[in-house]
């Protein structure tokens, strides 16, 4: 691979990485069973670089700010890289997020440049907010023939004529802007800088290497902390090679993994579960012999692995079902949310290791994970090199927020002094997680100090964000908690959300209340629905601004009340 | 061509099928998450049986916000 520690900034070292290795091929995008393209390093750069001078053409600078909205595919990568070029900040948006949530980072990350897929397109300029865009620039991916497209370019056609030019940018200098929440109340955006990537990469492939003719099968879009390091920057400095599947159907993942021979994958806790069941129903349906033979094999893999892995013991003694997953899989990536160590030793015995990790936007990518010397399901590893943790303030049982300092960790929350000063403590990243670090340097989780949830898709939702879908309902007050929050459980799964209701005077939470809390909640994307609502008598202690002390009212729940007194939605 | 309340119709008697629940159960404006207690990739199962029954493909992102069975008709009736 390139030497990172070398280079000043992403794009100085995938500019050379497209110069190094220009006849390996870089990325390939599947649509189900279709492939939609291939190509080398060399056509990577053919593709991207008119582009780039088109940017350029159109009054992009360096350090101007350029955010992509796309699911899965290669035109994000693309992109990603011509904005580089121009020494651009990238502002990756989560493309299931709605229009009126997308216009929001857009005019918070101040980007004057949009590329984004036609039917996200057509539904952020059809949304009533389209008057707030003030992008400047928009560059919409494969819009049909004759389509209207808003007033934007077809990225197709923005080659533009003539050399591009290269502007490289310092260590220091911001590479991306990373939204992890705030599209309701106050908008976090990321500032992360060109080192923080650099040694990430450094980091991870460490531990995890690429190398040409590894092939890393991405299902994650891109705009994902995990995807951005593991199936773009990770694999383009070493190499190696992408394969995007623009479907998240288990057919056609599972046809993926043999047609493409995948080397590694990483993968949200749910889909890992998904597989899990999966296989688990295939082997159920096996004749009894054969189930016991394959038991048996499992035994033998357990045994024979329990040091470390041996993935070519693992391939001949578990032939079948290696092969299904195109016998050359060496470990899957997880990380995002909670995962089961059930789970976790399920593929493991099958010699299929999962790295599970731990990380935060924040910190970049990854601050922790299984380094599989020896195998653990119930931890989510060591810190990676570079990563120093310390536990604040722990209990008898060694138990406290869990603080980061690296080079990984952001430069700050994009125009929020205030709240990077209450995470960013004398260079110390505070996670608002729970853990500790047993005797043999993993480190545990236990649950959040911070009022937020995570789901079982990997989604961070704060409660902040999902308020104003409730304003105007008929109480005195409300305010949404996560549950954990108000009621801590040492545990990180089934997270969920409540709304603490303040009923008017003489008033109760009657059904007609109830009915529109929850057709109010209807509106929001399911993942982020609450799923209770919690009366409550007294006044919101609030500040003289009128904001609502959150964490003392909070407090004052705790004291007076548990969770049976949620009404279920 | 199916109208839109035959399209929904079909498409309560298919879940219903697919999730192993009384037909009687579910109605169009269900939110299915909670109805059928499924997440985000098991309503890629059914959106797999629904593109063979109505012979249409249907992209990953036609779910994207939809949780209720008549907006999930409306797509797939734009598509018919």
């Amino acid at each position: 691979m390139l030497d990172l520690s070398r280079y000043s900034c992403l794009g100085a070292a995938l500019r050379d990485a497209l110069e190094r290795w220009p006849k390996e091929i870089c990325l390939i995008e599947a649509d189900r069973d279709r492939e939609n393209c291939r190509l080398t390093y060399r056509q990577f750069k053919e593709a991207a670089l008119p582009l780039a001078r088109w940017l350029q053409d159109s009054e992009f600078h360096p350090g101007g700010r350029a955010a992509i909205t796309m699911t899965n595919q290669s035109k994000w990568l693309i992109s990603a890289y011509a904005i580089f070029y121009c020494g651009g900040v990238l502002v990756p948006i989560d493309y299931k997020l709605t229009p009126a949530e997308q216009l929001q980072l857009l005019a918070h990350s101040k980007a004057e440049v949009l590329i984004v897929e036609y039917h996200l397109w057509k539904a952020i300029a059809q949304s009533s907010e389209f008057g707030t865009l003030r992008t400047k620039t928009v560059l919409v991916t494969e819009a049909p023939a004759n389509a209207e497209v808003y007033g934007a370019h077809r990225w197709e056609d923005s080659k533009g004529k003539g050399e591009a030019e290269f502007f490289a940018r310092e260590r220091h200098d911001p590479a991306c802007i990373v939204y992890s929440s705030g599209t309701g109340g106050r908008p976090k955006g990321c500032v992360l800088t060109h080192e923080n990537y650099l040694e990430q990469c450094m980091a991870l492939t460490s531990l995890y290497p690429f190398w040409p003719g590894v092939r890393y099968l991405s299902i994650l879009p891109t705009n994902h902390a995990i995807d951005f390091m593991v199936g773009f920057i990770g694999p383009f400095t070493c190499g190696a090679t992408v394969v995007h599947l623009r479907s998240l159907r288990p057919e056609y993942i599972r046809e993926a993994f043999t047609k493409y021979k995948i080397t590694y994958m990483s993968l949200v806790p749910m889909v890992l579960k998904n597989l899990e069941r999966g296989l688990r129903q295939r082997f159920s349906e096996l004749p009894a012999g054969k189930r016991r033979v394959l038991n048996g094999l499992i035994r033998i893999n357990r045994t024979m692995t329990r040091g470390r892995p041996r993935v070519g013991l693992s391939r001949a003694l578990l032939r079948d079902v290696h092969n299904a997953f195109g016998g050359e899989l060496r470990a899957l990536f997880t990380g995002g949310a909670f995962t089961e160590p059930a789970t976790l030793q399920f593929f493991y015995d099958l010699g299929i290791p999962v790295a599970n990790g731990y990380g935060c936007t924040e910190a970049g990518t990854a601050i922790t994970l299984n380094d599989f010397k020896p195998f653990r399901a119930d931890t989510v590893g060591k810190p990676l090199p570079g990563m120093e943790l310390k536990i604040i303030g722990p209990d008898a049982e060694g138990i406290g927020e869990v603080a980061v300092r690296s080079k990984t960790v952001m430069s700050h929350y994009l125009d929020d002094p205030e709240m990077t000063a209450e995470v960013l403590v004398d260079g110390w990243l505070m996670t608002g997680d729970l853990g500790r670090i047993d005797p043999a340097g993993h480190l545990q989780l236990f649950g959040r100090k911070k009022n937020m949830i995570v789901t079982e898709e990997g989604k961070n939702i704060y409660p902040e964000d999902i308020e104003n879908v409730f304003e105007g309902i008929a109480v005195k007050e409300f305010c949404v908690f996560a549950a954990n929050y108000l009621w801590p459980r040492r545990t990180m799964t089934g997270e969920q959300l409540v709304i603490v209701v303040h009923p008017e005077q003489d008033h109760t939470i009657d059904e007609e209340l109830r009915a529109e809390i929850g057709a109010r909640n209807r509106r929001l994307l399911n993942y982020k629905r609450i799923s209770g609502i919690v009366p409550w008598e007294r006044d919101f202690p609030r500040t003289a601004a009128l904001k609502i002390k959150r964490n003392v009212l909070a407090e004052e729940i705790r004291q007076t009340i548990d969770s049976s007194a949620v009404i279920p939605l | 061509m199916s109208n839109l309340q035959e399209t929904t119709e079909q498409i309560l008697t298919l879940a219903a099928q697919h999730f192993k629940v009384p037909r009687e159960r579910l109605s169009p404006d269900d939110d299915f998450f909670k109805k059928l207690g499924i997440n985000s990739l098991q309503t890629l199962d059914l959106l797999t049986r629904l593109e063979n029954h109505f012979q249409v493909e249907l992209p990953d992102y036609e779910l994207q916000g939809v949780s209720d069975f008549r907006t999930l008709a409306e797509r797939i009736q734009a598509r018919l």
